[in-house]
């Protein structure tokens, strides 16, 4: 009982809640960090993806790359990358870059390469150049996996970009790190509950913007949910 | 927290007679990093299982389990073992807990999507062979649903295999210790040396596993 006080008192306590060390400024380094990194992966990972599909070309790159990612622990590319670039943002950058992109990577390959093979034929029929297919066509259908891939990514992202204080980054992980080395137990609990409560945010958030955003007949429910019978994409949705 | 306040630029990626003086240290944190996993697999097997069951015999459970699943799998690793050092300080108990979630988190779903891809006409066949509900699953449905269970138990592996790294931060951590090691003294063979053994010994899981899968569904082999 005692604990639980402890843990409202720091919530309670005006000083967590302003200045370079209060919440908010967490909150936003926290967000910039990640926003910088899925954006990054990003910006790899969806046309590398989308091309393997579209040419149907080294499939088992794109799914192993996802295998692969999963086997090396993001914990152990920002301890590394932290001794190659220093005290500075990069290593955060390049763990939470190289962990955003496997899965979108293997989404959008799937995504495109399991447009139905008759819609492509329709579309080819109609006079459809190759590059209009690929937009007009295997992209849009191919766009409720490539943002489940996203937000799996931004949550995954959002996750990990907690152990960013650990090479002295900003963001919420700061509570927690600091907690654990000060011993302070309610920080610790305090840090642990915003992180988590952000991670839900973003992938309750996104799930939702995926419902609004995506045309009616593309909604996650109808094909992109199925794709948990592949097995080893089942925890990709 | 010991941060040394430099890096040492002239610190080689490995230092060869530190190594060969530590290879017993070595073996010992993989050893405890293996039976960190393990335990945290089995148990989130057993776990799963019966869970993935009543989700897929009683089908208004199914949705929230998961949809709940999937929400408590969005907490990163760090905040969840934080979450129980005030109530099991920095323990293996507060570790295993932590792990031992996330695979039922990953089980769970596989389970079930396992258990719904067996055919409807194999579901309507046993039962006019006379198949009780009991026999049913233990004899048709499992073992048709073991491919994607496989799949489950593969990812669930690999995954803890990473985190059990993280588990360094609270005290724990089999290889991780290594990565934390070098993290805190500056100095990068204990750092390498924990991520290579890391990343070898998922790697080497996986195949085992699906070396593993192999072997327990002789019926599949032609197909794949």
């Amino acid at each position: 009982m005692a604990f639980v006080v402890s843990v409202i008192a720091w919530f309670a306590n005006p000083a967590h809640w302003s200045g370079s060390s209060g919440v908010p400024q967490r909150l936003l380094e926290h967000l910039a960090m990640s926003a910088v990194a899925v954006t990054a992966g990003l910006l790899i990972a969806l046309p590398v993806g989308v091309a393997l599909g579209h040419w149907g070309r080294f499939g088992n790159l794109a799914i192993n790359v996802s295998n692969v990612g999963r086997a090396v622990p993001s914990f152990a590319i920002l301890v590394i990358a932290f001794q190659v670039f220093g005290l500075n943002n990069y290593p955060a950058f390049v763990a939470l870059t190289l962990l955003a992109i496997p899965p979108m990577l293997t989404n959008s390959y799937i995504g495109v390469r399991d447009v139905d093979p008759e819609v492509r034929d329709a579309a080819r029929g109609m006079g459809m150049r190759p590059r209009r297919l690929l937009v007009d066509v295997e992209i849009p259908l191919a766009l409720p996996l490539i943002m489940a891939g996203i937000r799996t990514a931004a949550v995954q992202v959002v996750a990990t970009a907690t152990l960013a204080a650990l090479v002295a980054g900003g963001g919420l992980g700061r509570f927690i790190i600091d907690g654990l080395g000060q011993r302070d137990d309610a920080q610790v609990f305090a840090g642990a509950a915003l992180v988590a409560a952000l991670a839900m945010t973003v992938e309750l958030g996104l799930s939702g913007l995926e419902q609004v955003a995506l045309p009616r007949g593309l909604t996650m429910k109808s094909t992109a949910r199925e794709v948990a019978a592949e097995p080893d994409l089942a925890v990709m949705t | 927290m010991a941060l040394a306040p430099f890096l040492d630029a002239t610190d080689p990626w490995i230092r060869w007679d530190w190594f060969w003086r530590h290879v017993p240290d070595f073996e010992a944190r993989l050893l405890e990093h293996v039976q960190l996993t393990v335990i945290a697999v089995v148990l989130g097997l057993l776990i799963a299982a019966p869970l993935a069951v009543l989700a897929y015999r009683w089908r208004p459970l199914r949705d929230p389990l998961l949809a709940i699943g999937g929400l408590l799998y969005t907490i990163p690793s760090l905040a969840l073992f934080a979450f129980l050092i005030p109530f099991t300080g920095l323990t293996v108990v507060t570790s295993e807990i932590g792990l031992v979630s996330y695979t039922i988190l990953i089980l769970l779903r596989n389970i079930v999507v396992g258990l719904e891809g067996v055919p409807p006409e194999v579901r309507d066949a046993a039962q006019g062979m006379g198949y009780r509900p009991l026999a049913q699953l233990l004899r048709i449905e499992l073992p048709l649903a073991t491919p994607a269970i496989m799949a489950g138990v593969r990812i669930a592996t690999v995954t803890t295999i990473g985190l059990v790294t993280v588990t360094a931060l609270i005290g724990q951590g089999g290889l991780g210790q290594l990565i934390n090691a070098g993290l805190i003294q500056d100095f990068k063979t204990p750092l390498v040396v924990g991520t290579v053994l890391s990343v070898a010994l998922a790697l080497l899981a996986d195949l085992g596993l699906a070396g593993a899968e192999r072997v327990i569904t002789p019926w599949a082999r032609g197909r794949a």
